[in-house]
C-alpha cells in the first residue's frame, strides 16, 4: 500500500473542506474512508491510489440513521449494512431492501460497509483488480480491455462497449433503482439530491469515470419513497456458491398487484448481467395493467435482456437472467404480506 | 491450547522469533518490487513518518509507533504481539483475522488501526475468563475437534461468539450462513456448526 495522509472528520461540511483542500495539493486523489471493505483492498491491489484520507466513520453518530415513517425510508450514509439488514421497518416495510444486504457480503463485511460505500463498490473484474495486466480502460484510459478476449465468465452483457464489459457488482443498488431511491450529496457548494439512477453512468463509454459525483462531493442519506408496492418486494440472488459471493444473475421486485390480480406497477432491477445499476424499464413496461403469470413473466424476461451481448464465457448469462427474473417475478408475486389482497 | 504451547518450539526458540529469523530471506525480492513500483509512478509521496499510536486491546491500553497505513491486524499481531489473529488473505475474503471492535465482529485486515483509536477491541486472546477459564465456544470447538490445522479458528471463534450475540444462530442453516465469512480449507465446517451449536445453548444459559 501507498503512503498517504489521514485525518478523520467528525462534521460533513468540515469532511468535504478537508477533501477539497486534499484535491488541490495532490491532483484530486483524496478519498473519502468508511467501512474501508473496499478502498483498503484495491489500494493494498494497488489499483487505488488515494493520496489523502478523509475518515469519516465518525458522521456515524449524525449520518447513520435508519428511519422508515410515511413518506419511506430514509438511511444515513454511515448507516452500515448489517444494521440495515436487521431492521425490522425495513424487513417489513421494504423486504427487496434487506434481503439485498442479507445476501451480500459476509457478517463481518456487513458490520463494516457504510450504505452510501455499498453502492460506489467497484467491479470485480479481475483484469481490474490486477494491475500486472497493462489492458484496461478503467484503470488506465486508452490502454484496451484484456476481459475480451479473456476469462469474462462474471463479465456484463448489457451496457458494454468496445471498450469495457465489467459487471457492476452491488446487490442493494438493484433494489435502490427499482424503488426510484434518491442520493442526497454534499459538495464544496452545498447539498442536492439526485436520482441513483443518476449516480452512475449507464453505459461504458468513458470505464475510467464511473459516477458522476462532482469533485469533492460526498453522499450523506438515501431515501426511498414509499408505495404500495415495497412490502410485496424481494431479491433473488443466483451465485457460484450459496453464500458469500457476488451475483453472477440477480433481481429485485417490487410489485404492486390489485384483487382482480392485474399488476398496477411493477419494479425490476437486474443485477450481475450489466455494466451499472439495472432498471429493467421495459419488462415493468410489459407487465403493467396485465395478470403476472408464466407467460407474461417470461415476455417481461425476455424485454430486460433485449440487446444482450456476450464474449463467449458469459453466452450463460441471458438466459440464467431470464430466469432468475421469472423465479423472482412468481415468488414475489405468491409471498405472503400482512394487510395486502 | 495455551500460550506458552503455541509460542515455544522444542529446545526452547520461540516460533515468533524463528519467523522473524527466517522471513530475512526473501528481501532481494521485496527491495526489487519497490523499486519497480517506484519506477511507474513518479509522484509517490513521501513515505508517512512513524506515529505513536494507542490501541485498547482485550481492556487493556498498547502504545507503540507505527506507520499510517498499519492495518488493525499487524499492530496486533507485530506491534502488541498478539499474534492469534491470522492473516490468510489480507483482502477481506476468508475471516481468518476477525475480531470484535466495540463488540462487533470486523476484519482486521481491512480496518486500519488509526481508525480504532479509543474503540475497545476484543482478539481471541482476550476471550477466556482472567482465571484461565475457556469461553464456551472455546470449550465447544475443542469438545467437537472443530478444526485440524487450527488456522481459521480463532477468527472462525471470534466471529461464532458474535454470531451467538447477534441472535443469528437460531438454526444450523442459519449458523452456516452467518458463518460463510469464515473459510477452513480443511473443511471441519461439520463440526464447526456443532460446536457453535453447543456454544449457543450453553452460552444463552449463562
Amino acid at each position: 500500500m501507498r503512503p498517504f495522509s489521514y485525518q478523520q472528520s467528525t462534521d460533513p461540511s468540515q469532511a468535504v473542506q478537508a477533501g477539497m483542500a486534499g484535491d488541490a495539493a495532490s491532483a484530486g486523489t483524496t478519498a473519502y474512508l468508511a467501512g474501508g471493505t473496499s478502498l483498503l483492498d484495491l489500494m493494498k491491489l494497488d489499483v487505488l491510489r488515494p493520496q489523502n484520507l478523509i475518515d469519516i466513520n465518525p458522521l456515524h453518530a449524525t449520518h447513520g440513521e435508519i428511519t422508515v415513517s410515511a413518506t419511506g425510508l430514509r438511511l444515513g450514509a454511515l448507516a452500515r449494512m448489517a444494521d440495515i439488514a436487521d431492521n425490522a421497518d425495513v424487513l417489513r416495510d421494504y423486504p427487496v431492501v434487506a434481503q439485498s444486504l442479507q445476501l451480500a457480503a459476509s457478517a463481518q463485511l456487513r458490520n463494516m460497509a457504510s450504505i452510501g460505500g455499498n453502492l460506489l463498490q467497484r467491479t470485480r473484474c479481475s483484469y481490474y483488480r490486477d494491475t500486472s495486466y497493462a489492458a484496461c480502460n478503467k484503470r488506465i484510459p486508452g490502454s484496451g480491455c484484456a476481459a475480451m478476449d479473456g476469462v469474462n465468465r462474471i463479465h456484463a452483457v448489457l451496457g458494454v462497449t468496445d471498450k469495457c464489459i465489467a459487471s457492476y457488482p452491488g446487490d442493494f443498488a438493484q433494489a435502490m433503482i427499482a424503488l426510484d431511491g434518491q442520493v442526497e450529496l454534499l459538495g464544496p457548494n452545498g447539498k442536492r439530491s439526485i436520482p441513483f439512477a443518476q449516480l452512475h453512468l449507464q453505459a461504458a463509454v468513458s470505464p475510467e469515470v464511473e459516477t458522476t459525483l462532482r469533485p469533492g462531493e460526498l453522499i450523506i442519506a438515501l431515501t426511498i419513497p414509499a408505495g404500495p408496492h415495497t412490502a410485496r418486494s424481494g431479491y433473488i440472488k443466483v451465485r457460484d456458491r450459496q453464500s458469500y459471493a457476488f451475483a453472477i444473475a440477480s433481481a429485485a421486485v417490487a410489485l404492486d398487484i390489485g384483487a382482480d390480480g392485474i399488476v398496477r406497477d411493477a419494479r425490476i432491477g437486474l443485477g450481475g448481467i450489466h455494466y451499472a445499476p439495472y432498471r429493467a424499464t421495459a419488462a415493468e413496461a410489459v407487465l403493467r395493467g396485465r395478470a403476472l403469470d408464466d407467460a407474461s413473466a417470461t415476455e417481461a424476461a425476455t424485454a430486460a435482456l433485449q440487446g444482450a451481448v456476450t464474449h463467449g464465457h458469459n453466452d450463460y448469462k441471458p438466459e440464467l437472467a431470464r430466469r432468475t427474473l421469472i423465479r423472482a417475478l412468481i415468488h414475489v408475486r405468491d409471498m405472503p404480506v400482512a394487510g395486502a389482497n | 491450547m495455551t500460550k506458552q504451547d503455541d509460542d515455544t518450539i522444542r529446545g526452547g526458540l520461540k516460533r515468533r522469533s524463528f519467523l522473524q529469523f527466517g522471513a530475512i530471506a526473501p528481501f532481494g525480492a521485496t527491495a526489487l518490487l519497490a523499486a519497480r513500483a517506484q519506477a511507474q509512478t513518479p509522484t509517490v509521496p513521501a513515505a508517512a513518518a512513524d506515529m505513536p499510536l494507542v490501541l485498547r486491546v482485550n481492556g487493556q491500553s498498547h502504545s507503540f509507533v507505527a506507520d499510517v497505513r498499519t492495518t488493525l491486524l499487524d499492530a496486533l499481531r507485530d506491534k502488541i504481539g498478539l499474534t492469534g489473529s491470522k492473516k490468510g488473505c489480507d483482502h477481506g475474503q476468508c475471516g481468518a483475522c476477525t475480531v470484535h471492535v466495540d463488540g462487533r465482529r470486523v476484519l482486521g485486515c481491512l480496518t486500519l488501526a488509526i481508525s480504532v483509536q479509543g474503540k475497545e477491541v476484543t482478539t481471541i486472546e482476550g476471550l477466556a475468563a482472567q482465571d484461565g477459564t475457556l469461553h464456551p465456544m472455546q470449550t465447544a470447538f475443542i469438545e467437537h475437534d472443530a478444526f485440524q490445522c487450527g488456522y481459521c479458528t480463532s477468527g472462525q471463534i471470534m466471529s461464532a461468539v458474535a454470531l451467538v450475540q447477534e441472535g443469528h444462530a437460531e438454526s444450523d442453516d442459519d449458523i452456516r450462513e452467518y458463518m460463510s465469512g469464515n473459510l477452513c480449507r480443511c473443511a471441519a465446517y461439520p463440526n464447526i456448526v456443532a460446536a457453535v451449536s453447543q456454544a449457543k445453548t450453553q452460552m444463552q444459559r449463562t
